[in-house]
């Protein structure tokens, strides 16, 4: 029998047996109550509790063994596992029968199984925190032994093709051996990122100066949620964008200057990057300078300022923590953008500071590493969930900071809304 | 010192000169935002209207005994070079399908070659000059004219541009987004809930809500990487089928869906669940038949939103390999898939102009639903938010 129909048939007998157990624990307890005695829950609170104590217990253990099974590759087969399971699954059906007594708690039992179960489900989201981390960091690991960390951090030279011979066992017929030195790319990624906030920060902030000092009503209304769009767009339409679009614009551009760039130039995915994390800027920014408590602006004003200068000089610094934040943010997304980059920039790594030439990302390698023809194990593959572990600690320490610095804000000003 | 009234209004003056510029300026930054999102949907439409659609050409096709053998022989010598192959791959078992065929000649329209295509939209064309003269004389004869693309709704990837289509990335799409919903639907409402309704105010608690929010803020390759080790390598889930796929989304999407509904489970007044505990209903029977039903709304929209930002996720499956070469439609949760964002990826890279069409074509297929989506919800949380 195929591992399919077996599954399928364990949950087709553990749906009949809840069934089973939903309507004789309803009729049993409806009997009870008929007699004449007091519950502390109504029959259909006992019918469900039966129902949990069959499913529940049976679909832990079948779910843990399948579990265990992986984990530690212990060779249950499938078939007994489930049987067991459905085994389990009789006995708590029989348990949930003795227990529609009248002076069982049902309800307070069932709650207490919904709490549990809920807090479950809050749990995944640390497991998945957990699951990168440890998934990252355990082929890191890997990678750091067959490889020199502080070359990793410091090396200039990226040319992880020799692996390739290497892990073939013709290591010596490539000439040079495989480096990962992973400065270029760091270089790559922090010139593209630079050139996308040259262009986010100023814009995103003016606009929301705009929107949130100047503009009427209406113009809010509209405006928001078009500039919201820019967000929604998918980056690899971005980077179609900014491959067959802007990069042949900037290069006829350059070219009328008299300086020669590259087609893969880092300038044209940091613009259209740049333009991508506009709202997110804008939007936030908005949000802090309309917090800015209004006592301030009319103190200003009462001094005698215009509105020019209260924005410049009172309700700017004052929600300068917040745009920081806001940009810090940016900078974390821009790192970990990968799209764009991959379309857009180049695949060479080039330690240069030409915006012009071709520059190469951290994201670009990766995806580079896991979409070869390479066995996982492979130093190559491997690079890819150092280059990702790298990715996860700065954006991680971006946000943390972000965070902090948003929180020191609303307390200041009391806040709520951020 | 002192100054002068005309000196002060000098300066009052430029003062404000100063305001008003910083009025021009900042309104230029907005305006330039939307003139670029102006200038981008303008570019994308002026490249992908013409996918839709498709040079035909109008030919004699001689159903002989020799073109059961070899198709070309089916076509006039200078007609060959205008017709699409995959045309002709289907013209033996056409006759074998039906025998009546044989022996008949008949004019047919059909799909004409990728080239002849081109050359009608007025791109360039690597189509002979001899060619490029038999079209034009196809053309004022009214024998090869440009149509709506069917091809491009129905049929699935090719290396050829005139056969390729988007139906195969679309059904991966749906497979991919149904495991999503699936998975981070319930997870999330869930999490939501426990966080909202059920937490005590500890330690661990505010470990989850921290978690919760850098989670939403992790570049989205990570999860690919996630994806790829524990899902792919750890668990055996096959590569680049749509349930890795959809797995993978889900742990992204989760953070969205979880913010989401703890924002609609709060916008529900405190009232409402005294009231409720006030005629003696536990706390599992206030959340789920009075607080829940409330923010179902608000919890609709996030999902919506959520789901959309998952369907445009490109990164994370590229990774887990579901930027496969898929010609068939699959049905299959576990057989190899793409999704309409890979798909764009995939012919982003291809060499033929011709394919340049084919991907801005899709770009306005995937920017259409996610546009009808997120107005979907706009409308959904519109129509039936309540203000407390």
């Amino acid at each position: 029998m195929q591992t399919n129909q077996i599954i399928a048939m364990f949950g087709g007998a553990l749906l009949l047996l809840g069934l089973i157990a939903f309507f004789l624990g309803r009729a049993k307890a409806s009997r009870v109550r008929a007699s004449g005695k007091t519950m502390y829950a109504q029959p259909d609170q006992y019918a469900w509790f039966a129902v949990l104590s069959t499913a529940g217990p049976a679909m832990v253990v079948s779910a843990l063994g399948g579990f265990v099974l992986l984990l530690l590759g212990a060779e249950i087969p499938t078939l007994y596992l489930l049987g067991g399971s459905l085994a389990i699954a009789c006995l708590g059906l029989a348990i949930g029968m003795l227990m529609v007594r009248p002076d069982f708690h049902a309800r307070q039992a069932i709650e207490r199984v919904i709490r549990f179960v809920l807090a479950g489900a809050a749990l995944i989201s640390i497991f998945t925190t957990l699951g990168i981390l440890v998934s990252i960091i355990g082929e890191a690991l890997r990678f750091f032994q067959m490889q020199n960390f502080w070359d990793f951090i410091t090396g200039t030279i990226w040319n992880p093709g020799a692996s390739f011979l290497e892990a073939a066992g013709r290591g010596d017929e490539g000439g040079s051996a495989a480096q990962f030195g992973s400065v270029p790319l760091f270089a790559g990624t922090f010139m593209i990122t630079a050139v996308a906030m040259l262009v986010a920060i100023p814009i995103g902030l003016l606009a929301a100066i705009y929107m949130s000092e100047f503009a009427p009503q209406r113009v809010r209304t509209v405006a928001k949620p078009v500039l919201e769009v820019l967000a929604g767009i998918p980056t690899v339409v971005y980077g179609f964008f900014a491959a067959i679009t802007v990069a042949p614009i900037i290069v006829s551009v350059a070219g009328f200057f008299g300086l020669e760039a590259s087609f893969n130039n880092a300038l044209a995915p940091g613009i259209v990057m740049g333009i991508m994390i506009i709202p997110f800027i804008s939007s936030l920014s908005d949000d802090v300078i309309n917090s800015v408590p209004d006592s301030m602006r009319q103190g200003s004003l009462a001094l005698g300022m215009t509105k020019g200068e209260t924005i410049r000089d009172v309700v700017i610094p004052t929600a300068l923590p917040g745009i920081i934040s806001a940009s810090l943010l940016a900078v974390s997304r821009a790192l970990g953008e990968t799209m764009i980059v991959v379309m857009a920039a180049g695949m060479r790594p080039n330690l240069t500071a030409n915006p012009l030439e071709d520059m190469t990302t951290v994201t670009v390698r990766i995806v580079a590493a896991l979409t070869g023809d390479q066995e996982f194990a492979s130093a190559e593959t491997l690079s890819a969930f150092a280059l990702g572990l790298v990715l996860f600690v700065v954006t991680l320490s971006l946000n943390l900071v972000s965070v902090i610095m948003i929180r020191r804000f609303r307390d200041k000003y009391r806040v709520n809304n951020l | 010192m002192s100054q002068s009234f005309d000196d002060i209004s000098a300066q009052l003056k430029r003062r404000h000169r100063k305001t008003a510029r910083l009025k021009w300026i900042s309104m230029g930054a907005l305006g330039l935002a939307g003139l670029f999102l102006v200038l981008f949907f303008a570019d994308m439409l002026v490249k992908g209207m013409p996918a839709f659609q498709q040079a035909q050409v109008q030919v004699q096709v001689d159903y002989s005994e020799q073109a059961s053998q070899i198709p070309l022989a089916a076509l006039n010598e200078d007609a060959r070079p205008l017709v699409s192959r995959g045309y002709l791959r289907l013209i033996p078992g056409r006759m074998e399908d039906d025998p009546d065929l044989l022996g008949t000649t008949r004019m047919e329209w059909v799909l004409a070659d990728g080239q002849v295509d081109q050359y009608l939209k007025g791109h360039h064309t690597k189509l002979k000059a001899g060619d490029q003269a038999v079209v034009d004389r196809l053309v004022e004869e009214g024998r090869a004219e440009l149509r709506f693309n069917t091809t491009f709704f129905t049929s699935g990837d090719s290396k050829m541009p005139e056969l390729a289509g988007i139906a195969s990335a679309a059904m991966g799409t749906l497979l991919t987004l149904l495991v999503t919903l699936a998975v981070a639907f319930p997870i999330g409402v869930m999490t939501a809930v426990y966080l909202e309704e059920f937490a005590p105010d500890n330690r661990i608690t505010q470990a989850i809500e921290i978690n919760i929010n850098n989670l939403a803020a992790i570049p989205s390759i990570l999860f690919g990487l996630l994806g790829l080790a524990v899902f792919i390598n750890f668990f055996g889930v096959p590569r680049s089928s749509p349930l890795v796929g959809g797995l993978t989304l889900a742990l992204m999407t989760l953070p969205v869906i979880i913010i989401a509904t703890r924002t609609a489970l709060r916008s529900v007044p405190e009232s409402i669940r005294h009231a409720a505990f006030g005629v003696g209903c536990s706390r599992w029977q206030v959340v789920r038949d009075h607080v829940l039903p409330l923010a179902l709304p608000g919890i609709m929209t996030g999902s919506i939103i959520g789901l959309a930002q998952a369907m445009g996720e490109t990164a994370p499956l590229i990774i887990v390999g579901m930027v496969a070469f898929i010609p068939d439609i699959t049905t299959s949760f576990t057989e190899a898939a793409t999704v309409l964002p890979a798909q764009i990826f995939t012919w982003a890279g291809e060499p033929d102009r011709a394919f340049i069409e084919k991907t801005s074509g899709g770009i306005l297929v995937l920017l259409t639903i996610l546009i009808s989506l997120n107005a979907t919800a706009v409308v959904l949380r519109k129509k039936f938010e309540r203000r407390w």
